[in-house]
């Protein structure tokens, strides 16, 4: 999407002021996204392996219908229990169903509420975060004062908290983990604008008369994309995991959905005579968050080099 | 420096305040008469509202805040519905056994961290090197009631060797502080391979090379030593994230701690404990931060020579 702006026939072309100056502020990246994703490919295969990794998870929860014969819900009580075999390759539950089919089922919202909380709290954090940097002043004590305080609160109490407040369910979950996680995001998103306030350019459109709103819309926020890139996908495992621990914990998301964690509660009680039932959807979580870990890893490492791994 | 401690607890003196009213605002929006619920369907509706009263549930809000801010600077934080004792009391019995957890979990982070991090900085790249960052970034991956089920399954199901639940003695303990500490330990292993990597890289490394030390007493005399600031700032911090988030633990293996006792409060439907727990936790955490960066302050010589 940044591609083609940076070849000087199209800055020739622009009679725009304002545009010269966004454009001014590009050229100062040697690379264009695509590039930089290429240069990721190239150096850091595990990335790559972690990208088809999630790849083939949003294909199985997708067609999920298609790859199984069997039913989601339908009990099947002469095989409860059974162990892993050819029929049931991951075994079947207490209630006779198939787990690999649960597993792709609940994959669907797992995933989602690994997807959904990360986009919202990006939204929202970075709304707040470029107001607080941009505006200063009482607002942006007030902001970040806030984030002080939902960040005080260890984040498995806080949702703990919230989750009582607003009961069980998919909905309520997407909001918890949004209200958990809004207030990292908003504070390295307001450092991000507190150092891009000063460039050049934003003083230069500052000068030519362009409006506040304007400057944090189309100077600031897209010179932040690349960090907002690696904080979503940062945020989706550490939502996965939380989503996971309170659906074990009975407080999050309620059945007939099925999230992996809830797979895991209903499971608990079969450890010692049937464990695949805590197992498998234990190691899918595993897999699902090591996999967004190494790409976010990865895209940081090639988006965002103040921030390089401790 | 002093200064500096005074306005950081300054500071956390209102962002605990802050965490109270939005705890107690949370709580108090939750639909229903807690009272109500508490006594189940068929209470007499007088009682309900003598009840009601008694417990200063019929004043506004922020009335009902001073009064609870009041109550819980003297170290009462009400009683518990469910559990009809004081919450203090409770939070007090339970505090004793998440402090022992996490310490226990604490001292078995640290260890393997820091040897986990020497050995694999002693041969960046090495077979140590990749073996310990791989196993840490799984263990970073994996939910703590798999690493916790996992223990449980293995040593107290299959070998035997320690009690399934319970912590009747220290063997309870090892593998609940494993399962709490194996988080920590991955993070700490990591800082302290990154802080010596960057380290090594120094003049005075080479300097003590040239006088002809060992590897491994550079490492540990002229490295390490230097390495010990961010790493010491990190275990502090560790320590009160695992003395908050032992919830999941505590759950797994029976432990009656706070976390246990927070999520008893939600089954329970017992504000007050709720609430008391929340609180109680988050004062222990802000304390361990602002105990980490005073530490910070008094072990840098730079910064304590500034003042």
């Amino acid at each position: 999407m940044f591609q083609g702006k940076h070849s000087d026939s199209r800055i020739q072309k622009i009679p725009d002021a304002e545009q010269d100056i966004r454009l001014l502020s590009q050229l100062g990246e040697e690379q264009t996204l695509g590039k930089k994703l290429g240069r990721m490919a190239k150096e850091n295969p595990l990335a790559v392996i972690s990208a088809a990794v999630i790849l083939v998870l949003i294909l199985g929860a997708v067609f999920a219908p298609v790859l199984t014969p069997y039913s989601y819900t339908g009990m099947d009580l002469r095989n409860r229990l059974a162990a892993p075999s050819a029929a049931h390759l991951f075994g079947t539950d207490e209630g006779g169903r198939d787990i690999l089919t649960r597993l792709l089922y609940g994959s669907r919202i797992s995933l989602l509420t690994g997807v959904v909380p990360a986009l919202l709290s990006l939204v929202l954090g970075t709304a707040l975060g470029i107001l607080s940097g941009f505006a200063g002043g009482k607002t942006d004590s007030l902001i970040m004062r806030l984030a002080d305080i939902m960040l005080a609160i260890p984040s498995m109490l806080l949702a703990m908290v919230i989750m009582y407040t607003l009961g069980g369910g998919l909905g309520n979950v997407f909001l918890t983990l949004t209200l958990v996680n809004w207030a990292g995001v908003a504070r390295i998103i307001r450092s991000e604008t507190l150092k891009l306030k000063n460039t050049e350019y934003v003083e230069a459109a500052r000068v030519i008369g362009v409006s506040k709103s304007r400057i944090m819309l189309r100077h600031i926020l897209p010179n932040c994309v690349p960090t907002m890139i690696v904080l979503f996908t940062l945020n989706i495992p550490s939502s996965i995991l939380t989503e996971s621990s309170l659906s074990f914990l009975g407080l999050g998301v309620q059945a007939p959905d099925a999230s992996w964690g809830l797979m895991i509660n209903a499971g608990r009680q079969y450890l010692y005579t049937a464990p695949w039932l805590c197992f498998v959807p234990g190691i899918a979580i595993m897999v699902t968050v090591l996999a967004f870990n190494f790409l976010g890893d990865g895209l940081r490492d090639v988006l965002d080099p103040h921030q390089n791994r401790e | 420096m002093i200064r500096n401690i005074c306005r950081r607890l300054g500071e956390s003196v209102i962002v605990l305040l802050g965490v109270a009213l939005m705890i107690f605002v949370m709580l108090r929006i939750v639909p229903g008469n807690p009272v109500a619920t508490m006594m189940g369907e068929h209470a007499d509706l007088a009682v309900i509202e003598r009840m009601t009263a008694e417990l200063g549930l019929d004043q506004p809000v922020y009335i009902q805040f001073i009064r609870y801010i009041t109550g819980a600077l003297k170290g009462d934080f009400g009683t518990s519905y469910s559990l009809g004792k004081p919450v203090s009391f409770l939070m007090g019995t339970a505090f004793g056994n998440t402090l022992k957890l996490a310490l226990f979990a604490a001292l078995f982070a640290w260890a393997l961290g820091i040897a986990c991090g020497i050995s694999a900085a002693a041969r960046k790249n090495g077979l140590a090197d990749h073996l310990f960052m791989g196993v840490s970034l799984m263990g970073v991956s994996m939910p703590i009631f798999m690493v916790a089920m996992l223990l449980q399954y293995v040593f107290a199901y299959h070998l035997h060797w320690l009690p399934i639940s319970g912590i009747n003695d220290w063997r309870g303990f090892l593998l609940p502080a494993v399962a709490l500490g194996w988080n920590s330990a991955g993070s700490i292993s990591r800082l302290v391979r990154s802080t010596l990597l960057d380290i090594l890289q120094e003049d005075y490394i080479d300097t003590a090379r040239g006088k002809g030390r060992t590897q491994a007493g550079v490492l540990i005399f002229h490295a390490f030593r230097n390495a010990l600031l961010p790493v010491i700032t990190m275990m502090a911090l560790q320590f009160s994230s695992l003395l908050s988030g032992a919830v999941i633990t505590e759950t797994v293996f029976s432990i009656n701690g706070i976390g246990r006792l927070a999520v008893q409060a939600i089954a329970g439907r017992d504000i007050p404990l709720l609430e008391g727990t929340a609180l109680f936790t988050t004062l222990v955490v802000i304390l361990g931060n602002l105990a980490a960066d005073c530490l910070y302050d008094i072990l840098d010589p730079r910064i304590r020579k500034e003042v």
